[in-house]
């Protein structure tokens, strides 16, 4: 991968699947019928005895999943975000996140970027619930080699975890010198006049907008926060008090999300002003995405305007 | 179906010995809920005999090793008929009877609905229904790939057979010819509010399990020898494919007040009707 290079995070996901099935036996997918979408049929075709064809069937999918888990093996489950954590919630709760099983799972086509099917596939809401879900991780990648480095990172780890995944491109923010850690943030840009936080594909928007802020004069603060569960909290009280402004950027609803996440740490903490840039409680649609983001203010330019609002 | 699974006929001091066995969870299930003052009575009742056969005859366990690798798993996928599944663990030996007391206690080892992490014996947490034919199947997936041919029983009450989920899990075995799954309806045909019948009827429920490729064997749910022979049967059809067992039981067996009737699905017993109900089960057969 280059740096600015345009991937889709889901082939990214579906090719450090391989990898990892070539490294690591105990791997193993669960896939509904959307492995051609969410690119773990790429596993499917490396390794079609440990890829395991549920049908459209998520709820029995995520049960068989989670009976697997006991046997030793570590199942990584993909769907739509909107099937996986809506659909199948309560076989994620009852049988994954209650009794800790060590099931992966990939919450696909996160968001709004769906290829125009609308708002019944683009789902603004499942970050809200996968945090609310007890002994669940959650992480939101920020780019196509941060989503690697993730599925490594996640299977390594002992537990439930939520990984969400987006279909679109997404520039390459991350090289080498990166090391994703689950719980950790990451301070892109250093300054103190805002702080910006972005999740998932909503980080290079959010560095891109640092950046031109910097031309206009103000120094913003720019936190990449992949993961949302366990947060890390001290970034966000330190960003409060030395910034005194925080805007949350999220492919999202405004609600319960990332935004959700960093106003309960503020209003606990280190109490300031917090601007929620995401959907406002409100469904997707179809359309092109870039315009679909622009609609809500959910893009570097709003962003920007955010800021300036903000510091004057 | 094969025709070459027949079984032996259970010996006589065998099915003594079962029955006594029966008699004392059935009351270890009248005290437990009684001293909680809440658990599901009907269900936990109605499935003494399904789960006496199993952890006493069917099943390859072992108390002292609980996690052994290649045992037989046990379902409960009926959840809340927890008190029946406890009794009959701490009858087993996976736990001192003792704990029997702390039931739904703060704390407690014994939670409400089976947790695998807190009780020792427990193979899978449950409690929301319809969730327990999908972890079977996954257990026999990861079975397969270890090479282990141990066998899954789930148990799953008639009335949690109304739950979709269900229908993924026996279509998908079905399909697939899942071996070594094992699913026994506990068929009472009562439920929360009314019978079967009357809430959402399940029949024909074996041509149902049929249409979906199971091989589907029936016995009577409280003639300990029956259920035996019919496990044992299952457990060799199982070698081919998924196996549904519908074992014909009364809802609260062997309380003449409790059985048949819907309001003792999660009602406790108070004292007078404890006393009745242990002098009725010592009485019996």
């Amino acid at each position: 991968m280059q740096l600015g290079e345009m991937i889709a995070p889901r082939a990214a996901f579906g090719e450090a699947l391989v990898e990892l099935g070539g490294k690591n036996e105990d791997v193993v997918v669960f896939d509904s019928d959307v492995g051609a979408s969410t690119q773990t049929g790429l596993f499917g075709a490396a390794y079609p005895d440990r890829f395991y064809q549920m049908g459209i069937a998520e709820q029995n999918m995520v049960g068989a999943s989670a009976g697997m888990s006991t046997m030793g093996f570590t199942p990584w489950v993909s769907t739509f975000a909107v099937f996986l954590a809506k659909r199948a919630i309560d076989q994620i709760r009852v049988s994954i996140a209650y009794p800790k099983l060590n099931v992966k799972l990939n919450g696909a086509y996160g968001g709004i970027p769906t290829g125009k099917a609308g708002a019944t596939h683009q789902s603004v809401e499942d970050i809200a619930v996968m945090r609310c879900m007890p002994h669940m991780t959650v992480v939101c990648p920020g780019d196509p080699y941060e989503t690697q480095q993730a599925v490594y990172a996640l299977t390594d780890f002992v537990g439930p975890a939520y990984l969400r995944t987006v279909r679109c491109g997404v520039p390459v923010i991350f090289d080498g010198k990166h090391k994703f850690e689950i719980g950790r943030s990451y301070t892109l840009c250093e300054g103190s006049d805002v702080t910006i936080i972005g999740t998932g594909m909503m980080t290079p928007k959010a560095l891109e907008a640092a950046l031109e802020l910097e031309k206009q004069g103000i120094k913003a603060r720019m936190i990449h926060m992949p993961t949302i569960k366990p947060m890390d909290e001290e970034a966000i009280v330190k960003a409060s008090k030395e910034t005194g402004h925080i805007i949350t950027v999220e492919n999202h609803s405004q609600l319960g999300g990332l935004g959700g996440a960093v106003a309960e740490v503020l209003t606990t903490h280190a109490p300031c002003r917090l601007t929620r840039l995401g959907f406002p409680d409100c469904f997707g649609e179809s359309g092109d995405n870039e315009a679909i983001f622009s609609k809500f203010g959910v893009n570097t330019e709003n962003i920007i305007a955010t800021a300036k609002s903000l510091v004057g | 179906m094969s025709c070459c699974c027949e079984t032996k006929k259970l010996p006589d001091d065998e099915i003594q010995e079962l029955k006594q066995t029966c008699r004392c969870v059935r009351k270890m299930i009248i005290n437990t809920i009684f001293d909680a003052q809440c658990g599901h009575t009907g269900g936990s009742l109605s499935e003494v005999e399904i789960l006496v056969a199993l952890y006493f005859h069917a099943m390859n366990i072992d108390p002292s090793d609980p996690d052994m690798a290649d045992r037989d798993r046990f379902i409960l996928s009926k959840g809340h008929s927890s008190p029946g599944y406890y009794c009959t663990l701490a009858n087993r030996g996976y736990f001192h009877a003792d704990k029997l007391a702390d039931f739904d206690a703060i704390d407690s080892m014994l939670q409400g609905h089976p947790c695998m992490i807190k009780t020792p014996g427990v193979d899978m947490s449950t409690g929301s229904l319809g969730q327990g034919l999908s972890t079977g199947i996954g257990m026999r997936l990861g079975g397969a790939r270890r090479g282990e041919d141990f066998s899954v029983f789930v148990l799953v009450g008639d009335g949690e057979m109304q739950e979709g989920q269900n229908w993924e899990a026996i279509m998908y075995a079905g399909a697939k010819k899942t071996a070594g799954l094992i699913g026994i309806v506990d068929y009472n045909k009562v439920q929360l509010t009314g019978t079967t019948p009357e809430i959402l009827s399940l029949d024909p429920l074996d041509e149902k399990f049929k249409a979906f490729g199971w091989d589907v064997l029936e016995c009577d749910g409280h003639d300990i020898a029956d259920v035996v022979e019919t496990m044992e049967k299952a457990k060799c059809l199982a070698k081919s494919g998924p196996v549904a067992i519908i074992a014909h039981t009364v809802k609260g067996k062997g309380v003449s007040f409790m059985e048949g009737k819907f309001q003792w699905h999660g009602k406790a017993p108070n004292e007078e009707e404890k006393v009745r109900a242990l002098a009725e089960i010592d009485s019996c057969c």
